[in-house]
């Protein structure tokens, strides 16, 4: 028993964990990509609500493994896979981990997850605006566009903080 | 807390960090705003021939202007916020190869032919030519 067990991949309870939680981030990355979007890039980032959540319960190392595993299967599944969109995904995922790993340290008693979401939804943006302005459009025109981005960020970052804030406190 | 709970719950557990965050974050996208819509919006272009200011013209045109000077004639392009010098009979063509001009305090010049282009905003920026 214990040699088969030594020579199979064994799932532990956290494998379980990120998997579960990838697969209900997944699903709202997949409900997202079917809404209209006034502008190509502005979204509501509802599957991000997932990853601020496993950030909170399990901290940031299971939350980067949820977040990454929705940008790779949610980009398989919706046939984009290491295209422009999924680099965009990538960049937006990874700055906003980035953001996240230092927000989290901010004082608990003060910064709650509205202020989390919100720093998390601007360094996305922030990260996929460098990406098409480095390489999709290396045009300075596309500075213009920042406002509009900078302002979607703000509103859905607050609407996702306040969902979280609410999922948090649900016993 | 119940689920049914009256809307004005939702800004029920925030702190005054997430207002502050908040707040800053609607300066932030304001000033983004201001700066990049309001203050290129009035933005103008002056061309100067020889010592004289020739023409100043707002850049919210579609517009071809024709620069007479020594040499010959330089052909300024207006299109929609932009603007670059299309042909000029200078030998070595620098204002040409220097393109489209958008920022405002930028210049464009055709010094044997002594045209030069100059995008001007609301508030005139330091640039070392002038100074």
């Amino acid at each position: 028993m214990s040699e088969n067990a030594r020579h199979t991949f064994t799932a532990t309870e956290d494998d379980h964990r990120i998997a579960k939680l990838a697969a209900l981030a997944i699903g709202l990355h997949l409900i997202e990509a079917v809404l209209p979007s006034p502008l190509p890039g502005v979204k509501p980032g509802i599957a991000n609500i997932v990853t601020l959540y496993v950030l909170y319960q399990y901290g940031i190392g299971t939350a980067a493994w949820v977040s990454l595993l929705r940008v790779f299967a949610g980009s398989l599944l919706l046939g984009q896979l290491f295209s422009p969109t999924f680099l965009l995904s990538f960049g937006g995922a990874l700055s906003s981990l980035g953001m996240l790993a230092f927000a989290i340290h901010l004082p608990r008693k003060w910064f709650g997850p509205v202020s989390l979401s919100i720093l998390a939804s601007f360094a996305h943006i922030s990260g996929q605006l460098l990406i098409v302005w480095l390489w999709l459009i290396p045009h300075s025109g596309i500075i213009y566009l920042t406002p509009i981005f900078a302002l979607a960020a703000l509103v859905f970052g607050l609407i996702n903080g306040l969902v979280l804030t609410r999922l948090i406190k649900q016993p | 807390m119940s689920k049914s709970a009256p809307c004005h719950n939702w800004l029920h557990g925030l702190k005054w960090g997430d207002g502050l965050t908040v707040v800053l974050g609607a300066i932030a996208v304001f000033s983004l705003f201001n700066t990049l819509w309001l203050g290129e919006a009035a933005s103008k272009v002056q061309v100067r021939a020889g010592s004289e200011i020739f023409t100043t013209q707002s850049l919210n045109q579609q517009r071809t202007l024709e620069i007479p000077g020594p040499l010959g004639t330089t052909t300024v392009i207006i299109d929609h916020g932009r603007v670059r010098v299309a042909s000029d009979p200078s030998p070595r063509q620098y204002c040409v190869k220097q393109g489209w001009l958008t920022q405002a305090g930028e210049v464009a010049m055709c010094l044997p032919n002594q045209v030069s282009v100059e995008l001007l905003g609301n508030s005139k920026p330091y640039d070392s030519l002038n100074y």
